[in-house]
């Protein structure tokens, strides 16, 4: 081939990807298919690899890679993002069409639902096109199983030239098929060449008047007859994308300029058109597919999909679609909440108690007063409040979303807030992010990918903040059982903080609509884009990978990259709190510097610093606070809440001021993490900056009004 | 008798067949892909609690459109 990469649009491109072989013998597989067809499924089972996985399209936004071997041959798995068709708009399609189109992958195999086949053959007709080295995986047989839809595989196979396997990847069994079906693909075992789709004779007759004139240009680089297609498909972005990989702009070249205003000229003598020719393209991939799939699928049941419109009406129809949702949220928080109290409750009765024979080795050993302390009263006890405060409702609330996740509700929460982006002038698809933040902004963030409007999508970074993610919550559950559950015990009381709650995450939500259509008025002015959102079929979650999966994937991961902020954290903060320069500490310092600026929106100043402290991370805000407080009183075990409590109150806290943190937790800067991700997602300082700003002014605002509003009435 | 229609005033439960597109460029492209031609049988099978967006049963799929989008669509009604 010769061609390098180098020359690549970077936009086009996810310039970060490298596709990594340990071995030059190695294969490199493309996984490609329609979004939401199992993809990631299959990739983790072939590679032995956690991608995450969801019941949702657009779940996979960047290319993954993984290893695995069989028969002797090494192989390097890509699972790329899911895409409908290679003519693409989103960004995370891009990725997708780039590496299938220009990855120099040595196969590649195109996952299909086998639900609904038919809508998944245009792509699979497309990749075809392009390259002969193509395994069909027919997935999810068992759901089709379940709705009595029959598929006749070695027919299918016979029919399209390429070798068809039928899995079921939640059985690792029917793994073993894809790599025989790889090395028949490599082996060229069909007796019948690979089909491809033929157009109508005068678009054949147009591809052939390009072909001596394209063929000179791109040599064998790429694939002729599909450059010719595209070509005539008028496609800007990819026939760029072609130009950029052959090292020539093609759109630019005269002959090539002067061929196509004769092709158009001839169809214009025939009282037609481009715009009738692409259509005609289109719609032979449509009808090739629809004809493949009527004599190879048999739908047992006219009515297979019965079950999943009764679910969709009771969960997106107008009487029961949105207190389902509240309801459904209430229910998470409930249980989050209620199931964290004790654990937590041990976890921080057991850390504390260890601080103690700490204390006592260290001075046992003769360690001197200024190693330990800091280790121990510093680093310790802010890594022992984020494990007992953090851990558990992070391992119960990351299960059930995710348990809801592969259900396949998320689509539908983005169905029944559509209406009110669109007032926002925003995408639909923005439910989806915001859900993605409640784990973690900057995987929300990062989900912003499925979002095709750049404008559509910079709103939904910049306003991804105002969903607390989990290194928030745990902050907030704890003030609203400290400041305002107080005296109620047992069920009613963790009933009323997963309501209260439920409440801020409501205001969050409503934040997101009003700064959204406030950017879309002002510095993203535009209109509203289309949007195409498909509702998948719901699928019965597997409850045990679930836990496992998402409490040693994402619980320990977030758990982890929170400890390695808290623990350098706990040491500059015991450090401040106990260097005094003049007759005050270096907290005392800071904190009585930001207090008036603070004082103005119902905070102190340490709470400032804290948050300010907390940049890198959310969990160790409340640590500092602690801790900061305690320098300047002597107060041990902070292991109770009530203890805690008159800790604050102590310092001056109110309800006014728990409420005022609670706002600004919920709305602020986003944390470290999250701004380098904007940074790297927009490519823009400005646009970081901005998403830093928007929510730390809305929170600023809010708490000025609501300390002022309150005084009125104390 | 006139039974062509847009997209859009298809209420839940009906079924019609696509007579033209008339959005351009890469909506038009999208729909195509999704399998929405000249011919394509659609079935519209719920709207949001708000009214808009409407689902859209097309190949097998589900398919959320937003109204202006729907709109471009004329369709023939079938019983």
């Amino acid at each position: 081939m010769g061609m390098t990469r180098m020359s690549m649009d970077e936009k086009s491109v996810d310039t970060e990807f490298v596709v990594e072989k340990k071995n030059p013998s190695d294969k490199v597989i493309a996984l490609a298919g329609n979004p939401n067809v199992g993809k990631s499924t299959v990739f983790n089972q072939l590679t032995g690899l956690n991608q995450h996985t969801g019941n949702w399209p657009g779940k996979t936004v960047v290319n993954a890679q993984g290893y695995c071997s069989f028969g002797g041959q090494r192989y390097v798995l890509v699972d790329i993002p899911g895409c409908y068709s290679l003519i693409t708009r989103s960004g995370d399609e891009e990725i997708a069409r780039d590496f299938i189109c220009f990855g120099n992958s040595d196969a590649v195999i195109v996952v299909c639902d086998a639900t609904c086949l038919e809508r998944n053959f245009n792509l699979v007709l497309q990749v075809l096109e392009i390259t002969p080295k193509v395994l069909v995986c027919v997935n999810l047989l068992d759901e089709a199983a379940k709705k009595n839809i029959e598929l006749d595989l070695p027919k299918l196979s016979a029919k399209i030239g390429v070798p068809v396997v039928g899995t079921t990847a939640k059985n690792k069994k029917c793994l073993n098929q894809v790599f025989t079906g790889l090395v028949s693909v490599f082996n060229s075992l069909k007796d019948s060449p690979p089909l491809v789709v033929s157009y109508p004779s005068y678009v054949e007759e147009a591809i052939a008047i390009l072909t001596p004139e394209v063929e000179a240009i791109c040599g064998d680089a790429v694939n002729t007859r599909w450059v010719c297609a595209r070509l005539l498909d008028d496609n800007e972005s990819l026939v760029k994308a072609i130009s950029n990989y052959v090292g020539c702009d093609i759109a630019k070249n005269k002959k090539i300029a002067f061929l196509l205003e004769e092709i158009k000229e001839k169809l214009a003598a025939k009282n037609s058109s481009f715009e009738q020719m692409k259509d005609d393209m289109v719609a032979s991939f449509i009808n090739k597919a629809e004809e493949i799939c009527s004599d190879v699928v048999y739908f047992g049941d006219a009515a297979y999909a019965k079950k999943d419109r009764k679910l969709d009406k009771i969960f997106t129809s107008k009487l029961t679609g949105f207190p389902i949702m509240l309801a459904l949220l209430l229910a998470i928080f409930w249980i989050t909440i209620t199931g964290a109290n004790y654990p937590s409750d041990l976890i921080s009765k057991g850390l504390f108690w260890l601080e103690e024979p700490f204390l006592d080795f260290f001075v046992m050993v003769g360690a001197p007063k200024f190693f330990y302390e800091p280790l121990v009263l510093g680093v310790y006890r802010v890594l022992a409040w984020v494990v007992s405060v953090m851990l558990p409702p992070m391992a119960i609330f990351f299960p059930l979303f995710t348990l809801l996740e592969d259900f396949g509700y998320l689509p539908r929460v983005a169905f029944n807030l559509d209406k009110h982006f669109k007032n926002s002038c925003a995408c639909g698809k923005q439910a989806l992010t915001m859900c993605m933040g409640f784990g973690c902004n900057a995987a929300g963030v990062i989900g912003c990918r499925i979002i095709d409007s750049p404008r559509e999508r910079l709103i939904a970074i910049i306003t991804n903040n105002f969903v607390p993610c989990n290194g928030r919550f745990p902050t907030l559950i704890a003030l609203i059982s400290m400041f305002f559950i107080g005296a109620a015990t047992g069920l009613f009381s963790s009933f009323l903080s997963a309501f209260f709650l439920t409440l801020l995450i409501v205001l969050g939500i409503f934040a997101t609509f009003l700064f959204s259509r406030i950017l879309s008025k002002t510095i993203l002015k535009g209109e509203t884009s289309s949007f195409v959102l498909e509702l998948p079929p719901y699928r019965k979650p597997q409850m045990g990978k679930v836990i496992v999966r998402s409490i040693f994937d994402r619980t320990l991961f977030v758990l982890k990259r929170a400890m390695l902020v808290a623990a350098p954290a706990g040491l500059i903060i015991w450090l401040m709190a106990n260097i005094t320069v003049g007759d005050m500490t270096v907290l005392a310092h800071c904190a009585g510097f930001l207090d008036p600026f603070a004082s103005l929106f119902g905070l102190d100043g340490v709470i400032l610093l804290a948050f300010i402290l907390g940049f890198p991370a959310n969990e160790i805000v409340v640590p500092i606070i602690i801790m900061a407080y305690m320098a300047q009183g002597n107060i041990l075990g902070i292991n109770d809440l009530d203890v805690l409590k008159q800790l604050f109150v102590d310092n001056g806290w109110t309800w006014v001021t728990a409420i005022n943190v609670m706002l600004f937790s919920l709305m602020h800067w986003p944390c470290s993490t999250t701004c380098l991700t904007i940074k790297k997602e927009t490519k823009s300082l400005k646009w970081t900056a901005i998403a830093f700003i928007v929510p730390t002014i809305a929170g600023l605002i809010l708490c000025f009004i609501f300390t002022n509003f309150a005084h009125l009435f104390i | 008798m006139n039974n062509i229609l847009r997209l859009t005033q298809l209420k839940e439960g009906d079924r019609a067949v696509v007579v033209e597109l008339t959005l351009s460029n890469a909506m038009r492209r999208r729909l195509q892909d999704m399998g929405l031609i000249k011919g394509t049988v659609v079935e519209c099978v719920g709207k949001s609690p708000l009214g808009d967006p409407a689902a859209f049963l097309i190949r097998g799929a589900v398919i959320a459109l937003r109204s202006e989008d729907s709109d471009m669509v004329l369709v023939e009604y079938i019983n």
